[in-house]
């Protein structure tokens, strides 16, 4: 049974605090855009996608997922492991020696759930197009999700992947772009700036779904599921989710800042003061 | 020597569309991805008779790696094809994380390798793509020698589970090993043995080294003239083997000196049986405009080079 708002609101609550956890350990890592596609992740994992029990690498007869940008590893990890993937506890090994959680996710240690390797930005689209066309061949009629950074879409592979998935009718996908305006060096506005990109994604032929509250579950899957209902017309469906970097802990959020800074002890219990437990710590 | 029969001129991209052809028959998890060279790679045949598994990319070659990647999730096995330095320096990082380091069984075939892809000059002729793939952890590097290799090779390794780069080139070039021969991956071939100096060659210079062995003979030396189609992994045990026998080795490549076979050779005999060696190859520059044969020749590449390297080698055993 697929859990109700108020149980992903807690699960929401409680992977912010692994984030955090995670990330304040190693002293390393990526809390914002983590802690801004928290509540995406969360509904996707729990509400959205149809997964088959247990992970195989087969990649079929279930809806799979792809993290291109794979430095928001934290979030990725933390509702893997809650969603059932590997031990809760395997959080703790996050960035350490000989962890299968390393920096940016992989497929080489083995770690269930991960199906590509993700980190050098703009490869995850491609991929899943790829991922997409099988599950064609092969008559699956299952869906590829896919997430994305706003700044990695300043990677020119993207746009040779969005020009192929509209030339080729490639409509069993739904990639969802991160809009929190944010990267490394400042705004995407002032590093880069990629104007509207809802135009952008409709001018190449994509169905293009908004959602404005971002970081809102019941948002999320009113959203996700207007994105849904628009597959299977033979365009690709882009979803542009809105979100705030750091959301959740207000000194995170309103700066690119916390791009890939970890919290030092009192910035850390200063966040898990808005973030009281709900489901037990790892 | 062992005498090999040239069965008439053919080009190695060739080989790959027949055998890409035959794939197609017999191997439905198979599909082609091309980056808008149908023709140049042969791979019309695959194109007509299986339009469902076949995938034109466009000008894109980075969305290719990346959607070959994909395809493997859910049992595809996909070979791509484009021009070797397109499939390998233009998209090194795709290689790199979604397909190597992901461990996808992905095929990147690719044709016009080295100088012999003649006269559009040194922006197509990548003489670095075995060094660049070599390098890689988990990828296997193929350079096939004629037709009949190139066709056996791309059948093949659609049995051997992991990514693999299987190189061939452009021109008419003479087809000598059997037709439907055996191509066992990492298992080098002793195409004729001798005792005064061992000859390790890949892909077109191959038939040169044969050729090299002759005039050798007529000299008095003896070769042993062995193809080394894998160079990674690469057969040690054949080339050790080969060289406590002669006491001394020529490699030869299209490939820049830097980074290729002869690098490969050179460590596996300094970490076990330390032997005089020479290196035919190109000497870290980049090719030019020309025909195959004139590049060849004025690079040092062709079965005079390989004789005299030869003599040069054996002179350094006294």
């Amino acid at each position: 049974m697929k859990p109700n708002t108020q149980q992903l609101i807690d699960l929401t609550t409680q992977v912010r605090r692994d984030i955090l956890r995670m990330v304040h350990a190693v002293n390393s890592g990526h809390p914002g855009g983590s802690l801004g596609c928290t509540e995406f992740l969360v509904a996707l994992y729990q509400a959205i996608m149809d997964r088959k029990e247990g992970f195989d690498m087969d990649g079929l007869g279930e809806d799979v997922f792809f993290l291109s940008n794979g430095h928001i590893s934290p979030v990725f990890y933390s509702v893997l492991a809650r969603s059932g993937y590997f031990p809760v506890s395997e959080l703790a090994t996050f960035r350490l020696l000989n962890s299968r959680l390393q920096g940016h996710p992989t497929t080489h240690e083995g770690l269930p759930g991960v199906r590509i390797a993700s980190g050098s930005l703009g490869q995850g689209l491609s991929v899943a197009l790829g991922a997409a066309q099988t599950k064609r061949l092969k008559g699956d009629k299952h869906l590829v999700y896919t997430l994305h950074g706003d700044g990695e879409l300043q990677e020119g592979q993207n746009w040779e992947a969005i020009m192929y998935a509209s030339a080729y009718k490639v409509d069993n996908l739904i990639a969802t772009v991160d809009v929190n305006g944010k990267q490394i060096d400042g705004p995407t506005d002032e590093v880069l700036p990629m104007g509207s990109l809802s135009a952008k994604f409709i001018a190449f032929g994509w169905e293009v779904v908004e959602i404005i509250a971002g970081n809102n579950i019941e948002a999320i899957l009113a959203g996700m599921a207007e994105a849904k209902a628009k597959t299977g017309n033979g365009k690709p469906v882009c979803v542009l989710l809105h979100t705030e970097m750091g959301n959740g802990v207000d000194f995170m959020m309103h700066t690119h800042a916390w791009h890939g800074k970890a919290p030092n002890d009192a910035q850390l219990a200063q966040a898990f003061e808005q973030n009281a437990a709900t489901l037990g710590d790892y | 020597m062992t005498k090999y029969n040239n069965t008439g001129n053919k080009d190695t991209r060739s080989g790959f569309g027949a055998g890409l052809t035959e794939l197609g028959q017999t191997n439905e998890n198979v599909v082609a991805l091309c980056a808008d060279l149908i023709g140049s790679l042969k791979m019309d045949d695959f194109k007509k008779n299986h339009p469902e598994r076949f995938f034109q990319i466009g000008i894109a070659e980075a969305n290719m790696i990346g959607m070959a990647a994909g395809m493997t999730i859910g049992g595809s096995i996909p070979y791509t094809g484009t021009f070797a330095n397109f499939s390998t320096g233009r998209v090194y990082d795709q290689i790199r994380q979604s397909v190597a380091y992901s461990d996808k069984n992905v095929k990147i075939c690719a044709s016009h390798a080295g100088l012999t892809l003649g006269e559009d000059g040194a922006t197509h002729q990548i003489l670095e793509d075995i060094g660049l793939m070599k390098m890689l952890p988990g990828m296997t590097v193929i350079n096939t020698c004629d037709y009949n290799q190139t066709k056996a090779a791309t059948i093949a390794i659609a049995e051997h589970h992991g990514p693999v780069y299987l190189r061939f080139g452009r021109p008419s070039v003479p087809n000598f090993t059997p037709e439907n021969g055996a191509f066992v991956v990492g298992k080098a071939v002793l195409l004729s043995e001798g005792t005064d100096v061992t000859i390790l060659a890949t892909g077109h210079l191959v038939w040169e080294a044969l050729v090299a062995a002759e005039a050798l003979e007529a000299k008095g030396i003896s070769a042993e003239v062995i193809n080394i189609h894998t160079i990674k992994p690469l057969d040690d045990e054949a080339i050790l083997k080969s060289v406590a026998k002669t006491g001394c080795v020529v490699t030869a490549e299209e490939h820049n000196i830097l980074g290729g076979l002869g690098e490969s050779v050179a460590r596996v005999l300094s970490l076990n049986n330390p032997a005089p060696q020479e290196f035919v190859a190109v000497q870290d520059s980049f090719g030019e405009s020309g025909t195959p044969e004139q590049l060849m020749e004025k690079y040092k590449l062709n079965n005079q080079a390989i004789e005299a390297a030869a003599e040069k080698v054996v002179a350094r055993k006294k």
